[in-house]
């Protein structure tokens, strides 16, 4: 977990150190990462049998946790978004 | 949303190699998925770096903005718990437990299935997992809908690691601070959390 956070600060400073070049590609390099990293989270669930297997069931109840727990965060998230947004002036 | 879309084909078509066993296990045990993060961080640390007119606005971040972490934790677990109204056969505090994953599948199934065993621990995972693809995917749509700090909490846990690249783009570059310290303290409370709702039940 701190590898991977000292790892960003290592890209934070080597993107600094190259900030008068301009570096094509690298908005591309991620998002085929992000399809990678997706692409094995999918292997992990498709190799457990276990979870296939009474994933329609479990899915659901699932699904309907996630949606709610995110659907009151992001409620959340509005109301410090409103207030801040009210008190200073979008100051960010 | 054609991003989103070719996002989920991805983690349908690596569902479906698992199902197949046309690709090895071995594959998921071992490191790639680390070092494939490795990479990813890599390479957004470098875009961050890369404009040094974005550090400069963390200066200016709004102390206030600290504040999203609690607001996360407590929003997720009232939605969790008005959703325990629906949900017939689960106790108040299992829903709060699985709530409290936070979006981090990993750990938060691991312990649950020690605490409550693999059925629960099975929805804990499935669940997180949901809670990660609804903000790579709904991110934009979040960002309209609530605010740009919504995919912030809606990504719990993730904000410092997985989604961090979803929410620099839809939310800007400038919310990288706010999404890491969000990630931290999120991260930080799942283990507590959890372990607290599952010696309720």
């Amino acid at each position: 977990m701190f590898i991977v956070i000292g790892i960003m600060f290592a890209g934070i400073g080597t993107g600094f150190l190259l900030r008068n070049r301009k570096l094509p590609g690298l908005s591309q390099l991620t998002m085929v990462l992000i399809w990678l990293l997706l692409f094995l989270l999918g292997l992990e669930v498709g190799h457990n049998e276990a979870l296939i297997r009474n994933l329609h069931a479990l899915g659901l109840e699932a699904f309907v946790l996630a949606i709610a727990g995110v659907l009151g965060s992001v409620i959340a998230a509005r109301l410090l978004w409103v207030y801040l947004y009210r008190r200073k002036g979008a100051k960010r | 949303m054609k991003g989103s879309l070719i996002i989920v084909s991805f983690f349908l078509l690596g569902t479906l190699c698992g199902i197949s066993d046309l690709i090895p296990e071995s594959l998921t045990s071992g490191q790639l998925s680390f070092y494939a993060l490795c990479a990813l961080m890599f390479s957004v640390g470098i875009s961050i770096g890369h404009s040094p007119d974005t550090l400069k606005s963390f200066r200016a971040l709004n102390p206030r903005l600290g504040l999203l972490p609690v607001l996360t934790i407590v929003g997720t677990l009232a939605g969790v718990a008005a959703a325990w109204l629906v949900l017939p056969g689960r106790s108040l505090t299992d829903c709060l437990a699985i709530g409290s994953g936070f979006g981090y599948y990993s750990l938060s199934s691991i312990f649950i299935t020690t605490y409550k065993g693999a059925e629960l621990g099975t929805v804990a995972l499935l669940s997180n997992i949901f809670r990660e693809l609804i903000t790579l995917i709904g991110a934009p749509l979040l960002v309209r809908w609530f605010g740009s700090l919504a995919p912030i909490s809606a990504g719990g846990a993730t904000t410092m690691d997985t989604t961090l690249p979803i929410i620099t783009r839809y939310s800007g570059h400038e919310f990288v601070i706010v999404s890491l310290f969000h990630g931290f303290v999120v991260d930080f409370s799942v283990p507590f959390l959890v372990t607290f709702f599952c010696s309720l039940g």
